[in-house]
C-alpha cells in the first residue's frame, strides 16, 4: 500500500502533520519569500532533494525515501538541530541542478532514473561533503524513529523483520531456544 | 543561605554515593546537579537522540546551546565542540549522571589494574603508574556497590577475576541467542566465557521489577526502571534522610576559599541563572573527569592562582578513557532474537598476560542494535547508498554480530583538560580545553584485541568479519574518562591522596572517576561506585562535627 503512494501525496499529508510546529518556525525567522508546504525547503529544493534521497533509497519492493518521509524528516530538522546545515542544503542543491542541466538539459528531477543516478554519482565524487551529509540524514530519516517525520509507519523496521510495535515485557517467555547454559 | 556541612557537585554515579553515605551518617548534604532530573518518558526510545546515538542532540545534557567545548587537532588546531559531537567527549549532565542511561556493565578491576607500572614498567612517553591503594583495599566496597546499586551477572565460569567473598546478588538475565552463539566458541577457543555483571534487576530487586529485555537500552532511561543508577538507587535514600537538599539546574562557578585557602563553600548559578552562594565546612566534587578539573582549574583565587589542587601543574592531566576495538561477523543464518539488553557475554582472558603488550581488555558482544547503527555495518565493500545498501540491510540486520572492548589505555601526561580563556559557555565560564591524543602503545594493544574479536567471530561461524580499530588523533575520554586528578601519594604527581582529599586543601575532595591512575580494561562504573564509598567512609571516619582531621 505504500509504496504505491504518490510522494506528492505525502507532502499535502505531511503539511497537516508538521503545521503546528510550523508556527513557531516563522517565529524564529524563516527565509522571506518561502512558500509551500515545507518548513525550510522552497518547492524547487524539495523537488531536487527528492530525487537525490530516491537515488540513495530506490523503491522497490519497499517505499523509497521519500515516499516514506524522508524529506519531512530533512526538512524538519533543517528548521532544528540542522539549521547549522541550511546553507549547505541551499547551495548543494543549487549545484546538483546547475550540474544537471549542464550535462543533460533540465533538473535533476526532470531526469529519468539513469540520469539521475549519474548525477549524484558525480555529486559523490565532485562534492563528498555535501553528499555525506544528504546521505546520512537519508538514512537517518529511513531508519531512525518514526516521530521525527520519516520512516513512516515504521516502514523500514517492519522491513528488517523488527515487530511493530514492538513486543514487551518478553522475560516472561523462554528465550534461550535451546542454547546453553 | 544556611551553611552545611557538605556541599557534593554533580549528582552523578559517584557524587549520589558520597551525597547518600554523608547524609545518613548525619551530616547536612548540599547535593547541587547542572542537569534536570529525567524519567524514561523524556526519551521514549528515541533512536536518533538519546545519549548513545546523538545526531539530533543529548536527551540527557547538556544541550547543544550554551555549553560548549574546544578541542585540538593533531596541528593543535583549535576546534569548538558542540555537546553532541564526539570530540566533545560527553558523558551526561542529569541526575543519574550516566548511570541513568548507561548500558550499565558493572564490572570489578583486577588486582594487577590497580599496579600496572610494578607489573609491566611504565613505556616510554607514558605516566603508566601504581595506584595507591589495592584491589583488596577496594573490594569490601565493590561489594557493596553490588548490594547496593543491585548487580545481576556469574563471575563462576571465569578464573580471571580478583577475590571475591560474596557472589552478586542476582543472577544474570536469561541468555539471547548470540550468547548461544559464542559461548561454545568461545570454549572451543580455549577462553572462558561468562556473563556480563550488569547493574540491571534479573529478578525484583530493592523494590523495582526486572528488565523487560526490550530493544532500547543503551542510551535510553529504562521505560521499567530495572536498570539501576544513582537516580533510582542512592539518591533516593540520601534524600530520604531529610539531611540532603538535591538542587538541581544549579551549575557552580567556582569553589570559595578563604585566606588560608581553605574551601568555605561555592559559588554557583541556580536555575534562574542567578548566581548564589552555598557556604559549607567542606566541598566534594564529583563532577566527572572533564567537569571536575574544569571547576578546579576555573577556582582560582590569590593563594591559588593556577586553581584549585593544581600547585604542581597536575589537575587535568592523564586525561584517559578507553580505545574500543573489536570486530563485525556476518553470519548465514539470523543472530538477532530483539531481546535486550544485548550484551551478554565476555571474556577477560585477554585483560593481562599477552607477552609484549602492557595489560589489554574484556571483550564482549555489543548492546542490542538498533537500525540507524547497521546503516554504516556493513559488509566490506558493500555500496554505501542505492539498491545495493537498502537490500544489505535487509540481509544483515539480523545475520551480524559485533564483539568489542575497551582495551586499558596508557596514560600521557600530555592528554590533558585545560581551560579555555576565549571561549566561554552560557553562564559565561571558560570551557573545556582538551589536548594531547593517545599513546601508541595503546593502539597496538587494540589491533590485537580487534583480531582476537575477530577470530571469536570466525569460530562461532561468521562468513565476512570487518575489524574495527579506528586510532583517533586526539585525545580518548567520552563516558568513560578517567585520571584527570589523579590519586597518589606524591603531591607533585598526583592531586587527591588515597581518601580522595586534595594534598595541599584539606577539605576539598575529588570523589568520581578522575581519581582513576589507571582505568583498568573494563567498563569503569563500578570502581567509581566502590571509590565513592570507600572515600566516604574515610570521609565520616575522620568528621569532628564542624571539621575533620585525616
Amino acid at each position: 500500500m505504500l509504496s504505491n503512494r504518490k510522494p506528492g501525496s505525502l507532502t499535502r499529508r505531511q503539511f497537516v502533520v508538521v503545521g503546528a510546529l510550523g508556527s513557531a518556525a516563522l517565529a524564529i525567522g524563516c527565509k522571506a519569500g518561502k512558500q509551500g508546504d515545507w518548513e525550510s525547503l522552497t518547492e524547487e529544493q524539495a523537488r531536487t532533494l527528492t530525487a537525490v534521497c530516491d537515488q540513495i533509497v530506490p523503491e522497490d519492493e519497499f517505499p523509497s525515501a521519500s515516499q516514506a518521509g524522508v524529506l519531512n524528516y530533512i526538512d524538519r530538522q533543517l528548521m532544528r538541530p540542522y539549521r547549522r546545515h541550511r546553507h549547505a542544503y541551499r547551495h548543494g542543491l543549487q549545484d546538483v541542478d546547475t550540474a544537471s542541466r549542464k550535462r543533460f538539459g533540465s533538473d535533476l528531477a526532470s531526469l529519468s532514473q539513469l540520469q539521475q543516478f549519474e548525477i549524484v554519482s558525480d555529486l559523490e565524487r565532485q562534492n563528498p561533503g555535501f553528499f555525506q551529509l544528504v546521505r546520512n540524514h537519508t538514512l537517518e530519516g529511513y531508519y531512525g524513529s518514526p516521530r521525527h517525520g520519516g520512516n513512516r509507519d515504521a516502514v523500514s523496521w517492519r522491513m528488517l523483520g523488527l515487530a511493530e510495535p514492538p513486543v514487551r515485557g518478553r522475560a516472561q517467555y523462554d528465550l534461550t531456544n535451546g542454547s546453553s547454559s | 543561605m544556611k551553611r552545611v556541612n557538605a556541599v557534593v557537585i554533580g549528582a552523578g554515579a559517584a557524587g549520589g554515593i558520597v551525597a547518600k553515605e554523608l547524609a545518613v551518617a548525619g551530616l547536612s548534604v548540599v547535593l547541587l546537579e547542572r542537569g534536570k532530573w529525567y524519567t524514561a518518558n523524556d526519551c521514549r526510545k528515541d533512536d536518533l537522540r538519546n545519549q548513545r546515538t546523538t545526531l539530533l542532540g543529548n536527551a540527557f545534557g547538556p544541550e547543544d546551546e550554551g555549553n560548549p567545548r574546544v578541542w585540538s587537532d593533531a596541528k593543535g588546531l583549535p576546534h569548538i565542540a558542540l555537546a553532541s559531537e564526539g570530540s566533545y567527549q560527553n558523558n551526561a549532565a542529569c541526575v543519574g549522571g550516566g548511570t541513568l542511561s548507561y548500558g550499565a556493565q558493572a564490572w570489578r578491576y583486577m588486582p594487577q589494574d590497580f599496579r600496572m607500572k610494578s607489573t609491566y614498567g611504565a613505556p616510554t612517553g607514558s605516566s603508566l603508574e601504581d595506584w595507591p591503594i589495592s584491589y583488596d583495599d577496594l573490594e569490601p566496597f565493590y561489594e557493596k556497590a553490588e548490594y547496593e546499586i543491585g548487580i545481576s551477572g556469574d563471575y563462576s565460569a571465569t578464573p580471571f577475576h580478583g577475590p571475591r567473598r560474596h557472589p552478586l546478588p542476582m543472577p544474570p538475565v536469561p541468555p539471547g541467542r548470540e550468547f548461544g552463539i559464542l559461548e561454545p566458541a568461545a570454549k572451543r577457543l580455549g577462553l572462558h566465557p561468562f556473563h556480563i555483571p550488569m547493574a540491571r534487576n534479573s529478578v525484583p530487586y530493592n523494590g523495582r521489577g526486572p528488565c523487560m529485555r526490550c530493544r532500547w537500552c543503551c542510551g535510553f532511561a529504562c521505560e521499567v526502571d530495572a536498570k539501576n543508577g544513582s537516580q533510582n538507587t542512592v539518591i533516593p535514600v540520601a534524600l530520604g534522610t531529610g539531611n540532603c537538599e538535591l538542587r538541581t539546574e544549579s551549575m557552580v562557578k567556582e569553589i570559595l576559599t578563604d585566606d588560608h585557602g581553605r574551601a568555605i563553600g561555592v559559588a554557583y548559578f541556580d536555575s534562574n541563572g542567578s548566581l548564589q552562594q552555598q557556604l559549607s565546612d567542606l566541598v566534594v566534587v564529583s563532577g566527572c573527569a572533564v567537569e571536575s578539573a574544569r571547576l578546579l582549574l576555573n577556582s582560582k583565587s590569590r593563594l591559588l592562582p593556577n586553581g584549585l589542587g593544581n600547585r604542581y601543574d597536575q589537575v587535568g592531566r592523564n586525561l584517559q578513557g578507553h580505545h574500543y576495538t573489536g570486530a563485525i561477523g556476518y553470519f548465514d543464518f539470523d543472530t538477532y532474537d530483539d531481546v535486550g539488553p544485548g550484551a551478554s557475554i565476555a571474556v577477560s582472558d585477554y585483560n593481562h598476560g599477552t607477552p609484549g603488550l602492557i595489560g589489554g581488555g574484556m571483550l564482549a558482544n555489543e548492546f542490542i542494535r538498533l537500525p540507524i547503527h547497521t546503516i554504516d555495518r556493513l559488509p566490506p565493500n558493500t555500496p554505501r547508498w542505492g539498491l545495493a545498501h537498502k537490500q544489505a540491510m535487509r540481509e544483515w540486520h539480523r545475520r551480524s554480530i559485533v564483539i568489542i572492548g575497551p582495551t586499558q589505555q596508557i596514560p600521557s601526561s600530555d592528554a590533558r583538560v585545560t581551560v579555555d580563556q576565549t571561549v566561554r559557555d552560557k553562564w559565561g565560564l571558560p570551557v573545556a580545553r582538551f589536548s594531547g591524543n593517545v599513546h601508541p602503545h595503546t593502539f597496538e594493544i587494540g589491533d590485537v584485541q580487534a583480531n582476537r574479536a575477530e577470530a571469536w567471530l570466525k569460530e562461532a561461524g561468521a562468513i565476512h568479519t570487518s575489524v574495527m580499530a579506528g586510532k583517533p588523533d586526539s585525545v580518548s575520554a567520552g563516558q568513560h574518562q578517567a585520571g584527570t586528578c589523579r590519586m597518589g601519594n606524591d603531591p607533585k604527581s598526583s592531586v587527591v591522596n588515597r581518601n580522595c582529599q586534595i594534598h595541599d586543601v584539606d577539605n576539598v575532595f575529588v570523589i568520581d572517576s578522575s581519581v582513576h591512575v589507571t582505568n583498568g580494561g573494563f567498563n569503569p562504573v563500578l570502581t567509581i561506585m566502590a571509590i565513592a564509598y570507600m572515600a566516604s567512609d574515610a570521609l565520616v571516619h575522620n568528621w569532628k562535627g564542624t571539621g575533620f582531621r585525616s
